[in-house]
């Protein structure tokens, strides 16, 4: 228990310096456009399928539920407003989020354990490279650009599935569909959903990175560590969405 | 003096690997340091790039003590050497030549076709003319190790570290990698230190051999003075006799 604590603690410690570090770094070097450029093209393009998928079929299954629920008290009107709430506040960051955490957290800590236990980490060193200024500062601008991007469209994916699913399927009209999501969706809905895939993306990225720096040895090791990645970092973005949630809602809305 | 290492003590996993070890590296010298496996041999040699820190001592590189120095101080020093890996450590996402060319577009200053030529030039020096586009992992073990070569000397660096250079290859590469150290230090005119524990790519290469023994620089001498050496560590270790030898007999 007490070794656990420990570990948990020097852990902690870690991943706090590392972001610091990452931090100080890109304010330090010159950055690697090239390098930045392809990890958008891994971490966002890349993942475009499985996390608009995602977003797509809980926008629908959701619409479909709270239909069921809806139609009893007589407030199918309200179907429209509370998915497209739902999807922009909880569902299409914390969902979208968690399937970036699975995809990239382990590509990224899986990448830089391999190269730390094939001393290629140590090669770049010898080369003159620091490696968080090589690896983790590209990792973590790309994730930062693509974590909220993604978000965007998994929500407006979701919104727009519930839409095809609660219209034309299950029979909600149309017109007051769309004009209580309007009315009852704002601005502030959405700025909370990006800003909070945002703040997921740093996680994802620090957290992955700080498993990849410090992989347990052996090809074992970097199953282990890869897993430990996706793990802590999807726990990560779910502890932390509750804080999000409290901060966000009253920086944005007040309450 | 290029480098001078003093008093260098090192403890890793609570086990003392490094007790007292001493060395003067002169310009343009080639030592090799031989010893046992798990001796501290790769310790050292990794003390003296900084990629170690040491418990005590210092490793003294141009008048500067370089052991003292952060991760990123000490880039400038670590671009004046080279180091060849145990196993190549190739970047293996990249191209043979996008792992020549790296070292070039880190210190800047080339353009595109002034790099292409230089890894042309390199390639052509460990004798892989050719194989600019190939993966790592199309490459043998001894390729491997020649275009680990040819990335580590690409800046003509002052001092080549070698880490085990002919571990795990057939001895006719192995012959042809200990000669390619050779004129790479003839014709660059670098300083090296070998690691090994082959002794017939120690008395080829080192003009001055040191043994690593129990933490310390156990012996030091020519290559001559290695082979005719009565000292009974020494001989046991360069004639290759086991201590339980009688014991399992």
């Amino acid at each position: 228990m007490g070794r656990w604590i420990i570990e948990g603690v020097h852990s902690a410690g870690g991943i706090c310096l590392l972001f610091c570090n990452i931090i100080r770094c890109l304010f330090r070097y010159p950055w690697r456009w090239r390098l930045i450029l392809e990890q958008i093209y891994f971490i966002g393009l890349k993942s475009q399928f499985v996390v608009l998928t995602t977003g797509a079929s809980v926008g629908a299954v959701f619409a479909t539920q709270v239909h069921f629920q809806f139609v009893k008290l007589g407030m199918e009107s309200a179907v429209g407003p509370t998915v497209s709430v739902a999807m922009c506040r909880e569902l299409g960051p914390v969902l979208a989020c968690l399937l970036l955490a699975g995809r990239v957290g382990a590509a990224m800590a899986a990448e830089i354990s391999s190269m730390k236990n094939t001393e290629q980490l140590d090669a770049l060193r010898a080369m003159g490279v620091y490696p968080i200024e090589y690896l983790a500062v590209p990792r973590f601008l790309a994730l930062l650009i693509s974590a909220p991007l993604l978000t965007g469209m998994a929500l407006a994916v979701g919104i727009g599935c519930g839409y095809l699913v609660a219209v034309p399927i299950l029979g909600v009209d149309g017109a007051y569909y769309m004009d209580n999501s309007i009315k009852f969706t704002n601005f502030m809905d959405v700025s909370i959903g990006l800003s909070k895939g945002f703040l997921f993306g740093i996680i994802i990225a620090v957290i992955s990175c700080y498993k990849g720096f410090n992989p347990e040895t052996g090809t074992a090791g970097v199953g282990r560590t890869t897993t430990e990645a996706v793990v802590n970092s999807s726990l990560a973005v779910l502890v932390s969405n509750f804080f999000f949630t409290i901060i966000l809602n009253n920086l944005f809305l007040g309450n | 003096m290029l480098l001078e290492i003093q008093h260098l003590k090192k403890t890793l996993n609570r086990t003392p690997v490094l007790k007292d070890v001493n060395l003067c590296l002169n310009k343009g010298e080639r030592v090799v340091i031989i010893g046992r496996s798990g001796g501290g041999k790769s310790v050292l040699l990794r003390h003296v790039m900084g990629l170690m820190q040491p418990d005590e001592g210092q490793v003294i590189y141009q008048g500067v003590n370089i052991s003292i120095l952060s991760d990123e101080e000490i880039n400038p020093y670590r671009r004046k050497m080279g180091m060849l890996f145990q196993n190549g450590a190739l970047f293996d996402s990249m191209s043979v030549e996008d792992n020549l060319a790296f070292p070039l577009h880190e210190m800047g200053g080339y353009t595109a076709k002034e790099i292409r030529l230089k890894v042309a030039e390199s390639l052509e020096m460990v004798d892989l003319p050719g194989q600019q586009n190939k993966m790592p992992a199309e490459l043998s073990g001894g390729m491997k190790k020649r275009v680990a070569l040819a990335r580590a000397v690409i800046n003509r660096p002052e001092l080549m570290l070698y880490d085990e250079p002919t571990t795990g290859l057939d001895p006719i590469v192995a012959d042809s990698i200990n000669r390619l150290i050779l004129r790479l230090s003839d014709k660059l005119g670098m300083a090296s230190i070998v690691v090994t524990h082959d002794m017939v790519s120690a008395y080829l290469i080192a003009e001055r051999i040191c043994y690593l023994h129990a933490g310390k620089i156990y012996f030091e001498g020519t290559p001559q003075q290695v082979q005719s050496t009565e000292d009974p560590l020494v001989k046991k270790f360069v004639n290759g006799i086991s201590e339980t030898s009688d014991a399992v007999v």
